[in-house]
């Protein structure tokens, strides 16, 4: 069963950021757009083990920082190679000024 | 010890073995802010660049053509020359980031016509590329190593008129024309990506035989002193600068400051070259945009290695252990580190020597 989980305060994240979350043994990230929507996708990029929070994020995608494959945020679709699998996208909320993600 | 770089040989499964394939790579620490404003992208800068390159292309076209047959059309010829086969390898390079423009057609409009310059096919670079930036100089993974060990003199002397990179580039291209995906770009490309090379393949080759049929019909050196012969004519700059990249330093290691090199370089090789000099900077953080290098530079200075001040200090230095490396493959460059930097990180296979 998915559960709602507290990630962040919503100013933890500057707009168009991201930062790392990791929960029990798993790895997320939290993006927030250009329009404060905030996003949780699998913090591993899909083509190597590269954490995405050190990535590059405009708009609702976030590049990878190793070899700058692009991601929708919004769906997790991979839109540039090297990596050709999507990323795991996880419903988000906000209340109270909190992120909550449904992992 | 010998070494074994094809991708397939015994080399690539004693890489894996001993641990150098890995994301465990040193990495100065930078802060999020600064990195935020390095990585930042802009359109304005690469637009202006690349409106200087073509229009500069043109131009030294045009006036060669003008001259010819005069000798004086020569100068004008080899200054095209040198911005079709040096400076669309660096623009091949910096699209293939995607770093270049903060426009994404953009990027893949200057990707595609660069990487016909090059004769690169622009999946398989891709892929190659990436692989390069995984395993850095790691023996028998990278598929990018300008200078093998043990160094070959002549073979270095022919590259500097393109000789053996452009056959590879050819041999490459009419395989894929016959619908073949060499066992070494299988290795490191995505197979959704096979169908799309074999195309671009048949579509160039169609270019390069008109550009021949051209030059048979007019009876005239033009057509192919403009497409294709370039690469040959013009690469020296690149291939100079590109020995700089990782030659002489040490190879199976996981930290780029031990295999790549900085050099300051004149602002004419800063723009052929597009700020490829930074080099140990662009490995450790390839998101960084080319004209934002400098201020990377500056920001890990407290950790790296001086650079090298000019082509010539690089050479000087790079030089001698080449030719010592023709005897003993071992033997590399290993620089002082300045006080307020981290140690190397050697990685497991030195570790354990
Ligand atoms: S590790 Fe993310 S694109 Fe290669």
């Amino acid at each position: 069963m998915a559960d709602w989980v507290d990630a962040c305060a919503t100013d933890d994240i500057e707009e168009e950021d991201v930062i790392r979350f990791d929960h029990g043994s798993r790895t997320f990230i939290i993006v927030r757009d250009h329009e404060d929507n905030y996003y949780c996708t699998d913090g591993l990029c899909t083509h190597e083990e590269v954490h995405l929070s050190d990535g590059l994020v405009v708009e609702a995608t976030i590049e990878c920082p190793k070899h700058s494959s692009i991601f929708d945020c919004t769906n997790g679709e991979v839109e540039t190679p090297p990596a050709c699998e999507n990323l795991h996208t996880y419903p988000t909320k906000v209340e109270n000024g909190r992120v909550f993600v449904e992992i | 010890m010998p070494r074994d770089y094809d991708l397939l040989g015994a080399d690539a499964k004693s890489a894996v073995a001993n641990g150098l394939v890995t994301e465990d790579w040193y990495r100065t620490h930078l802060d999020r802010k600064t990195m935020k404003a390095l990585m930042k992208r802009a359109d304005q800068p690469a637009i202006w660049d690349t409106v200087v390159l073509f229009g500069s292309m043109i131009a030294f076209a045009g006036a060669a053509i003008a001259l010819m047959p005069s000798w004086w059309s020569v100068p004008f010829w080899l200054s095209y020359g040198v911005l079709y086969g040096s400076a669309m390898d660096s623009r091949w390079h910096e699209c293939g980031h995607g770093t270049a423009f903060k426009t994404r057609w953009m990027n893949r409009a200057v990707y595609q016509v660069a990487c016909f310059c090059m004769i690169r096919d622009p999946h398989c670079w891709k892929f190659s590329h990436a692989r390069h930036h995984s395993d850095t100089v790691i023996v028998g993974r990278d598929p990018e190593v300008a200078i093998m060990r043990p160094v070959v003199v002549v073979r270095m002397a022919a590259n500097l008129v393109g000789l053996t990179d452009m056959w590879d580039g050819l041999k490459r291209m009419i395989r894929h024309t016959g619908g073949r995906i060499l066992p070494d770009e299988a290795d490191y490309m995505d197979p959704v990506f096979f169908a799309k090379t074999i195309r671009t393949a048949r579509v160039w080759i169609v270019i390069y035989a008109a550009t021949l049929a051209a030059a048979l019909l007019l009876q005239s050196w033009i057509p192919v002193l403009l497409i294709g012969l370039p690469r040959l004519y013009g690469c020296w700059h690149m291939v100079l600068c590109g020995w700089l990249q990782h030659g002489g330093l040490a190879d199976n290691v996981l930290d780029h400051r031990l295999n790549s090199r900085t050099v300051y370089l004149n602002p004419i090789s800063r723009f052929i070259y597009w700020n490829m000099n930074y080099h140990v900077e662009h490995h450790m953080f390839p998101l960084v945009p080319y004209n934002k290098l400098p201020d990377l530079h500056e920001a890990c200075k407290f950790d790296f290695p001086a650079p090298n001040t000019s082509f010539f200090d690089a050479y000087t230095e790079m030089l001698p252990a080449l030719w010592r490396q023709r005897k003993d493959p071992d033997f590399h460059i290993r620089r002082q580190l300045p006080d307020t930097a981290n140690p190397y990180h050697d990685g497991p296979a030195r570790a354990a020597a």
